[in-house]
């Protein structure tokens, strides 16, 4: 059987993300990341084969197929263009998707974008459709989460302050990060706690931010990478895995497709012990209390014992064994569409060296991943700075 | 009509503003929401189940598979792919199988004073749950396992829909183990 092509993450352009984005379209907001992209991977559009593009569900802007109009200000006029539906983890799919068409030999650069224009949307509505078979009675996201996130305080134990400590130290990493959204530097961890409970046990401040923003990247094969100037990302693994989000003997707070989706992945990687191989993680999480609860799923935990190493630190950029989220994560930054491939372009950018302020010295190693629906799709990668 | 009209160019031109607006804010954007009005024509076994709302009856369905049910019954069993036609009747009463407090109002639902309990219901009998209200009691004392039954509207209001039960009030028996409570009490060997 012929193997995989390698491929190489070649360029990685952000926006700043922000509440609102009011000097440019969404078709001005994505050239602006895809512009970066392709800056630092030193390369024009005209040399891209083909564009891969996410956002969450059109109903949230309300505008139909958004990637058919967004073709020319992509560079993507005459070219394949192909998008992606996979709700909040769909940043995570695109890249994933985008990355299968150089593995595959299809093409051999691929320009891959997620994006979201918050400030011309209402997430929390949109995700609070009324049904004619069930009562509305759900606000968002978060009052679907908030049950999960019971479980796991529950059955685990932990500390009721655990999901604050994680906001605050998410919150301390987004400082180092030009590109996050939210940047409180005079935030003190009792103002988090002290912060109004929107959805019992989730606080206002436990929550991402709603912003708009686009993420890009720019994915090449193996002779790309090598001709590279600036330093690539190796692809060591890609996985994708789903599940319904309501069946008997669900385990809604470990779900099966995540821990699968997560073996999968390390086993490609050939990583046996994630918390020893894996130097920065970038995971997503939305709701505080999801960094304890996927550190146990994905493996770089027992089994509810998560929490303890947002207690002692071990998740801190400032000297933790395993930094998670160095960028500030989803909880300081939420394009919806783009939050996905956040997570997969800061992973890169840690094994590139090239996190600026939040670089994790020395990274080899990283981790990638993305969760949307009611945590029920996943899209995980590992990347090292040298080929697999 | 003689009068010409040079191309608008807005970029390059200085705009005067009038005096008497000159101290207000520029509009930078505007909400203008939009409505899509539409039919739902449910699947048959939703319309039983919906039409059954109206005589106070709730079904569900039996997976051939393994027993499982499934309320509303859908027609099929997700897990292994296969269809189900045998209807259960299912009783208005069983446990909260997790919950959230809610703090923020839902639009169209002005009657809903926050904060309120938004729960997954488990019927007696069925083995996942839906989304009903809880009320009757102090939202303090809303846990999981907590057994509720059904409050239903009045005769005269009843229609072919889920919103016939108003919310769901604690009864006031033993609750159930949180272990055994909710999706998660299903037996995956069963």
């Amino acid at each position: 059987m012929m193997s995989a092509e390698l491929t190489a993450v070649l360029g990685v352009g952000q926006t700043k993300y922000s509440t609102t984005r009011g000097d440019v379209s969404i078709a001005g907001l994505c050239r602006e990341a895809a512009y970066r992209a392709l800056e630092d991977a030193c390369l024009d559009f005209k040399e891209i084969d083909a564009v891969v593009i996410g956002k969450a569900p059109d109903f949230f802007e309300g505008v139909m197929m958004p990637e058919l109009y967004l073709a020319e200000a992509l560079g993507a006029v005459g070219k394949p263009i192909l998008r992606v539906h996979t709700a909040g983890s769909v940043g995570g799919s695109t890249a994933l998707v985008a990355a299968s068409l150089i593995q595959s030999r299809v093409h051999e650069k691929v320009l891959t974008i997620g994006f979201e224009k918050q400030s011309e949307s209402n997430a929390t509505w949109a995700l609070s459709l009324p049904q004619p078979f069930s009562v509305s009675i759900n606000a968002g996201a978060g009052g679907y989460f908030s049950p999960i996130i019971r479980q796991y305080m529950k059955r685990s134990g932990a500390p009721e302050l655990i999901g604050c400590m994680v906001a605050f130290k998410d919150r301390q990493h987004a400082l180092k990060n030009p590109y996050a959204h939210l940047h409180q530097s005079e935030l003190t961890f009792e103002e988090v706690v002290d912060s109004p409970m929107l959805w019992n046990p989730i606080r206002y401040s436990e929550t991402c931010p709603s912003s708009d923003g686009a993420c890009a990247m720019v994915l090449g094969n193996e002779k790309s990478g090598d001709q590279a100037e600036n330093p690539v990302a190796w692809v060591h693994g890609t996985a994708m895995r789903s599940e319904s989000n309501n069946f008997p003997g669900r385990d809604e707070v470990n779900p099966l497709a995540s821990r699968e989706c997560a073996a999968d992945v390390f086993k490609q990687a050939g990583i046996t012990d994630p918390l020893k191989e894996i130097d920065a993680v970038e995971i997503y999480v939305p709701f505080s209390w999801y960094e304890p609860m996927w550190l146990e799923s994905l493996g770089f935990a027992e089994l509810d014992q998560g929490w303890k190493m947002v207690e002692d630190g071990t998740t801190s950029l400032e000297g933790g064994q395993l930094p998670v989220n160095c960028s500030g994560g989803v909880l300081s930054s939420n394009p919806i569409g783009a939050s996905g491939m956040i997570r997969f372009a800061e992973a890169a950018l840690q094994v590139r060296g090239m996190a600026g302020d939040h670089q994790v010295d020395g990274a080899k190693k990283s981790f990638g991943h993305a969760y949307g629906g009611g945590a029920q799709y996943f899209a995980m990668w590992v990347v090292g700075s040298e080929k697999p | 009509m003689t009068e010409s009209h040079p191309s608008p160019s807005p970029l390059s031109k200085k705009v005067e503003i009038p005096e008497s607006i000159r101290e207000v804010e520029p509009v930078r954007s505007i909400r203008s929401p939009v409505k899509l009005v539409y039919d739902f024509v449910p699947s048959p076994p939703v319309q039983e189940y919906l039409r059954s709302y109206s005589k106070k009856r709730i079904l569900g369905h039996r997976s051939p598979i393994d027993g499982a049910v499934f309320v509303p019954p859908r027609g099929v069993d997700p897990r292994h792919g296969v269809l189900i036609d045998e209807v259960v009747e299912l009783p208005d009463r069983g446990h909260v199988g997790n919950f959230c407090v809610t703090h923020l109002p839902i639009p169209g639902r002005d009657d809903l004073d926050t904060p309120y309990v938004s729960a997954w219901i488990h019927l007696d009998g069925a083995n996942v749950g839906f989304l009903g209200l809880v009320a009757g009691c102090d939202n303090d004392e809303v846990h999981i396992g907590m057994r509720v039954q059904a409050v239903w509207k009045k005769e005269e209001e009843l229609g072919n829909t889920a919103e016939n039960i108003l919310f769901w009030k604690p009864t006031g028996e033993p609750s159930i183990p949180p272990d055994e409570a909710g999706n998660r009490a299903w037996d995956h060997d069963k």
